[in-house]
């Protein structure tokens, strides 16, 4: 520590004629609320970044970046904006790297982000309504949008030669999202939806709704649903009356649990889960680990990248406001240029300087698609011997 | 042939599971009428002893299984079972001698009653939950099917599988048994009909020297086997969830009132009721139209009446439309 210490501080006095600056980046992220078991792992994913990068020296010649945390609640939109208006008027923060869940991200975007021109880069707002938000410009975001999944599974279904699908989902915004934009993409690609029909979780039977079902048809049946609660009584009862015997399971019904309940009768069944074989996930996790905290959990890794995204685009802009930065992002993320993975920021940050492109790989393989949100990596599963066994990578 | 298949189908998606459903349905609801016509009050807790009872009954389903004890192609929950209901039937009658007792004596008004019934659910519910957990457990063993969906598509060559699974034919049969020993036990017993007295007239049956008590003690005896015989066979035929029973308390209840709260024939018809409602009135009888009707007529549509999130809508719809018409439900139980 002691050595960490001196050397930053030299690092400092070195770089201190150079205009150094202590740049300020805001972290908005649900510490309290439904989100509390995993923002703190998402928070120690942008922080490592920030430190990675400020341990460097090399971003604007020496700056160094300090986290300012606030927190978005995840369902309270009042108590974001305050936090983010704190952030952005009394500690004069950058950019923003938030928030969490959806509907505060957006509200956020709206009154604070927008007005103020600072940049948002948002490791898990995945609503589909995010994509068309207002947002001159300002907002990106790590995480795909659900309606990504669905043309992730109307791709892998037409892969598979399944033309008509029945959709079963939970009675959520989640499920009701993830089943619309099923729908249209299956749509879009020719294929037909029988019948699109909700299910509640933790119902005492599910007769009525598999026969439904049933009559409906279909090649295939799709639960967006989850695994610990309906979706399973749904799969249970379309077995056992033979209603349909290829199930497509979306990212809430994956779980190790299938294979102990249902076993060997899925064989055949497939899914798709968020997931990437970059070799900068496994880089990640380890990283994470050394900083003593799960890199395995739920979205740290795209906090990571979030993070990453702001600091190579301020180098890119060679200033570290938002309305320079702004422009940069898309290119520091996506090809062309030179792959950097974790733990290689000060690799990114030398060759931006030396006037290279760079294209920002990270923890999720990065892909920035359409207003500036993730392409988004699944992972295709599917049953085989009632096992789960990964088939490829979309 | 087609019309074969329209048959199968329709057995297959309605008739198979609505019965077995039904079946669950009015053994609870029998549970809730007994102690409704005898004790007076309608008890919100039988949902939880359903689910103390099934946890009782996969414990020891547990200890044979491990011992080896199997009965073969059945399974071995219902070995269990008399062990299951003796542990439920001692747990019941220790809450009413330190609960019910008490506002008994008092002879407090039947809302007090089911306010302190919400009460020892409460309590219930939390000592399932300490015994057994939260989760999810499946504790069926022996065969899966009497009739297989595959093997029946096989050895028939219709295009339309039928599934009827054992655990649904061990429900119907078993809810037959014991509806029949029911009504024996009332009708034809010394016990059975000292109690239809005390709930037709208290203070007559006092006077004729019929002991209160143990009216009392034998009414929550027959409501807690029938409890726990209800809550194995539907932890049999789906799977055992502590909050599932607490979900099942909703339609149990409707089928009680539909049929006549006190009313024993009138649990068992609203048991069936409410179960085909659910299932036929949300059904989409696109399949069976495009077998039965010729291929001119065949519909596009789904051909449902109603979506199936409206289901419990459609229970409690024929549940509001008889006590309008018919207060006291079907067969002529105690007005509410």
């Amino acid at each position: 520590m002691k050595k960490f210490l001196t050397a930053t501080a030299a690092a400092a006095l070195l770089a201190g004629a150079a205009g150094a600056e202590d740049i300020k980046i805001g972290v908005i992220l649900g510490f309290t609320g439904p989100l509390e078991s995993i923002t703190p792992h998402m928070g120690a994913g942008a922080e490592l970044a920030m430190k990675e990068v400020s341990d460097s020296g090399k971003l604007l010649d020496g700056s160094t970046v300090t986290s300012v945390r606030g927190d978005s609640t995840c369902i309270d939109a009042a108590a974001a904006q305050a936090a983010a208006e704190r952030l952005v008027t009394t500690d004069k923060v950058s950019a923003i790297m938030g928030a969490d869940c959806s509907g505060v991200t957006g509200a956020i975007l709206a009154n604070v982000a927008v007005p103020n021109g600072i940049v948002m880069i948002s490791p898990s707002a995945t609503s589909p309504g995010l994509t068309t938000a207002e947002d001159n410009g300002l907002f990106f975001r790590t995480a795909p949008s659900d309606a990504r999944q669905g043309e992730i599974i109307a791709t892998v279904l037409k892969d598979r030669g399944i033309g008509s699908v029945a959709i079963s989902y939970t009675n959520n915004d989640y499920g009701k999202g993830l089943a619309d934009s099923i729908q249209a993409a299956v749509e879009a690609a020719g294929g037909t939806v029988t019948i699109s029909a909700a299910h509640e979780d933790g119902k005492a039977d599910y007769s009525a709704e598999v026969g439904a079902l049933a009559s409906a048809g279909g090649d295939a049946l799709i639960v967006a649903g989850y695994v610990d609660q309906g979706g399973s009584g749904i799969i249970q009862g379309a077995l056992d009356t033979g209603a349909f015997s290829t199930f497509m399971l979306p990212d809430g019904m994956y779980g190790t649990v299938l294979e102990e309940k249902f076993g060997a009768s899925l064989d055949g069944s497939f899914g798709t889960v968020p997931g990437t074989d970059s070799p900068g996930g496994a880089t990640f996790v380890d990283m994470a680990t050394a900083a003593g905290f799960d890199g395995t959990s739920s979205y740290a890794p795209e906090s990571y990248d979030a993070a990453a995204l702001i600091m190579l685009a301020m180098q890119a802009a060679g200033s570290s406001s938002s309305a320079d930065l702004a422009g940069k992002i898309l290119d520091v993320a996506n090809a062309p240029g030179e792959p950097i993975y974790p733990g290689e920021l000060a690799k990114g940050l030398e060759l931006l300087a030396a006037g290279t492109d760079i294209d920002y790989v990270g923890a999720t393989a990065v892909e920035l698609i359409g207003p500036g949100e993730a392409s988004g990596s699944y992972r295709e599963y599917e049953f085989q011997g009632g096992k789960i066994t990964t088939v490829g990578y979309r | 042939m087609d019309l074969l298949n329209a048959i199968v189908a329709l057995l297959n998606f309605v008739v198979i599971p609505a019965t077995a459903y039904g079946a669950q349905l009015a053994l609870g609801a029998l549970g809730v009428t007994l102690i409704y016509g005898i004790l007076r009050f309608s008890n919100f807790a039988h949902g939880d002893t359903m689910a103390f009872g099934t946890a009782m009954v996969i414990l020891f389903t547990w200890l044979f299984q491990s011992m080896g004890i199997h009965l073969g192609p059945l399974p071995t929950a219902l070995l269990a079972l008399p062990f299951g209901i003796a542990a439920t039937a001692a747990l019941v009658l220790g809450t009413d001698r330190a609960v019910y007792r008490f506002y008994r004596k008092q002879k407090a008004a039947p809302v007090i009653l089911v306010i302190v019934s919400m009460g020892v659910m409460f309590v219930m519910n939390g000592v399932t939950r300490f015994i057994i957990g939260v989760g999810e457990i499946r504790f069926d063993d022996g065969a899966r099917f009497v009739i297989n969906a595959g093997e029946f598509k096989k050895s028939t060559g219709l295009a339309e599988g039928l599934a009827f699974r054992s655990t649904q034919a061990l429900t119907i049969v078993t809810a037959i048994l014991v509806v029949a020993a029911l009504f024996w036990f009332l009708n034809r017993t010394r016990t059975g009909k000292s109690m239809r007295a005390y709930s037709d007239n208290e203070d007559l049956a006092l006077l004729s020297g019929i002991s209160p008590e143990k009216v009392v003690a034998v009414t929550w005896t027959i409501s807690a086997a029938l409890a726990v015989i209800a809550g194995t066979l539907y932890g049999l035929d789906k799977s055992f969830k502590a909050f599932n029973y607490f979900q099942l308390l909703l339609p149990i209840f409707a089928s009680a009132i539909v049929g006549g709260l006190g009313s024993p024939l009138g649990a068992i018809a609203g048991g069936f009721v409410v179960a085909f409602s659910e299932v036929s009135i949300t059904y989409a009888w696109k399949k069976v139209a495009t077998y039965v009707l010729p291929e001119s007529l065949a519909p596009d549509g789904l051909m449902q009446l109603l979506s199936t999130d409206y289901k419990f809508a459609v229970s409690f719809a024929i549940l509001i439309i008889v006590l309008l018409f018919k207060p006291t439900g079907l067969f002529k139980g105690k007005s509410v």
